[in-house]
């Protein structure tokens, strides 16, 4: 009996066993975790819907915009008249970025004045940079947007400006400018939204 | 036959604690004699969940969760099915009136100190449930497809872009596609449908296995158990739960179902806020609605969510706001430092602040339904506030108020003057 009582329980090796069950155990049900997360994914269908669009933009007449569906997001092409074009330059110091220097907004060249390729057509994703919703277009000056406003984007989820180039007004909620899709001309009038490769199309 | 009764009850007492758990939880369970208005709202949520549960199951029997079939089988549900559209209004205003019953039962804590030692665990259980029911509101709500559906579903998920490096792809994975869809829509469901519902009960269980071993609070905020009956060791202020307290919840819930009843057959849409109108326009993933504004019950964090600015070309700070102004509720315990609980001995200080927190939040919560440009600009001559929308404006002095709430409670809930606390609860 005496001896018995000295066989004390060995507690390090106990709490080793206990610490090394639920290891075991947490590494087992982090392996069993990952087809559940990984099934929320885009599914391979949903990666094979993002092919590119080609758009005729030949019936967009100066002043009017054409949304289209690309990805399951509205693209905008915008043809500017000349005054839109002048109204451009007159207010980058209201701008938060009127230099373009966020480079993911567009791609490198439509870096210029109308952030376009072609200098009276801008393209761009018609979802604010804030989250998401899509903005109104306000294409003429002045109206319900107050007397100074020179024809835009009205986002109606947070109130975030736009301009006709799509670069944001400071003191909207929206971080950056509207995305500008990668796109090239196949042709004079006709537009290809989502690939921007050089050579045949 | 009364005994044939009595002895299948010790059929099932010798198997299952059926007699224990009625005492224990009804016909023993000792509640403070004094309980007011205040104290209906916890019976009432169980009631509202029961109503959702059952009205949700028979929608589940002809909602189809696809996006081209969804938004036209509401719409079958509320011209076809039999009686459809009672059990489709029922759970729309039961999830509207879920959220006053709880933000009711919510400012009773706050004025009785209910969330106070020792039931801190209680209130963290309560405010799991209210995330959750946050969680079924926001999943709920894509269902039916239609246009404030999918633009609300679209500014949630895209909430979790902005967190830093992380961001796109969480979104990514919560959508399961590039775009709110199909593959969005059918998780949503199985979210609303089960997940979330099974936490939800799971957190209910825990919320009031928690209350019964503590013992609830009362409108003095003092322990009833700190004076019992010698004999019995039953608390001298408290009365059974059953009868006394079924029949005073009996009592509310019929008042409840009144109001309840006159907002489903007369104003099931009351006025745009329990149902939005351009929720009957069909989702258009390329045309956002002019006006959007979540359901009302969101619209105080919302107005924090679109009062912050973006700071260093980023919109976190202001998700980071909005997820503070509600989880923030889990810290009160810890926040509150005064000596007594009740509102009715503390003194001016806590009582002031209160007000102050109630007017914010729902000033809050009504710019939260309006757009930003509501009440027009500030001149842009003005220093600082140049150009900004007066809304925005008055929404970040209201949400300095709200914030202040909570993080200035640990100084002023303890300087502040009391009044001596009765040994025994007052009438």
């Amino acid at each position: 009996m005496a001896k018995q009582a000295k066989q004390q329980v060995d507690q390090g090796k106990r709490s080793f066993l206990i610490a090394a069950t639920a290891g075991m155990g947490a590494v087992g049900a982090t392996a069993v975790a990952v087809p559940f997360v990984a099934s929320m994914l885009p599914s391979e269908r949903a990666k094979a819907a993002g092919a590119p669009v080609e758009v005729d933009i030949s019936k967009v007449a100066p002043g009017e915009m054409l949304p289209v569906e690309w990805r399951g997001k509205p693209v905008w092409v915008l043809h500017l008249t000349p005054e839109m074009k002048a109204s451009l330059g007159q207010h980058n110091d209201k701008l938060s970025d009127p230099m373009l220097e966020v480079t993911s907004q567009q791609p490198e060249y439509c870096k210029n004045a109308t952030r376009s390729l072609k200098p009276d057509v801008v393209v761009m994703i018609g979802i604010c940079t804030h989250l998401g919703c899509s903005p109104t277009a306000k294409l003429q000056t002045g109206g319900d947007m107050g007397a100074d406003w020179t024809g835009g984007f009205f986002c109606p989820c947070h109130g975030s400006k736009f301009d006709l180039a799509g670069r944001v007004f400071k003191g909207s909620p929206a971080p950056i400018n509207l995305e500008v899709p990668p796109h090239k001309y196949l042709s004079d009038t006709v537009l290809l939204i989502g690939d921007d490769s050089k050579g045949t199309a | 036959m009364k005994n044939c009764m009595k002895c299948m009850l010790d059929w099932v007492d010798a198997r299952f604690p059926l007699t224990a758990n009625w005492k224990t939880h009804l016909s023993e369970y000792y509640a403070p004699k004094n309980f007011n208005f205040w104290y209906y709202f916890g019976s009432l949520a169980l009631l509202v969940l029961v109503i959702q549960i059952v009205t949700g199951i028979f929608l589940t029997m002809h909602y189809k969760p696809e996006a081209t079939l969804a938004f036209s089988s509401v719409e079958y549900i509320m011209r076809d099915v039999t009686g459809g559209w009672i059990i489709r209004y029922m759970h729309s205003t039961g999830a509207s009136m879920f959220f006053v019953v709880v933000y009711l039962h919510m400012f009773r804590g706050l004025l009785y100190g209910s969330h106070r030692n020792p039931r801190e665990l209680i209130w963290l259980f309560g405010v799991g449930i209210f995330l959750c029911l946050m969680g079924e509101a926001f999943f709920g709500y894509l269902l039916p497809w239609g246009q404030m559906s999918y633009w609300g579903a679209q500014v949630i998920i895209n909430l979790f872009t902005s967190i830093p490096f992380v961001g796109p792809d969480i979104s990514e994975w919560l959508r399961g596609d590039y775009v709110v869809s199909d593959a969005t829509l059918n998780r949503f469901f199985a979210f609303h449908v089960i997940a979330l519902p099974l936490v939800l009960l799971g957190l209910v269980v825990a919320h009031i296995i928690a209350l019964h071993e503590v013992g609830s609070n009362n409108p003095d905020g003092i322990e009833i158990k700190a004076k019992k009956d010698p004999k019995t060791h039953i608390p001298l202020d408290g009365i059974p739960f059953h009868p006394y307290y079924t029949v005073k919840d009996i009592m509310g819930t019929v008042a409840f179902l009144i109001v309840f009843s006159a907002v489903v057959f007369f104003a099931p849409e009351m006025g745009g806020y329990f149902l939005e109108a351009n929720n009957f326009i069909p989702a258009n993933p390329l045309v956002t609605p002019p006006h959007i504004a979540p359901v009302w019950y969101f619209t105080p964090y919302y107005s924090i969510l679109r009062a912050v600015p973006p700071i260093l070309n980023s919109q976190f700070p202001g998700v980071v706001a909005m997820g503070a102004s509600v989880v923030i509720f889990a810290f009160l315990p810890w926040l509150d430092r005064s000596p007594v609980k009740s509102i009715r001995y503390r003194g001016p200080l806590y009582k002031r602040w209160l007000a102050a927190f109630v007017v914010s939040f729902l000033v809050l919560g009504y710019l939260g339904t309006e757009p930003s440009n509501v009440w027009g600009q500030f001149a842009a001559s003005m220093p600082i506030i140049g150009g900004a929308d007066r809304a925005t404006v008055v929404a970040r002095f209201f949400m300095a108020i709200y914030f202040a709430f909570f993080l200035l409670m640990p100084w002023y809930s303890k300087s502040d003057t009391t009044k001596p606390v009765p040994e025994r609860v007052t009438a």
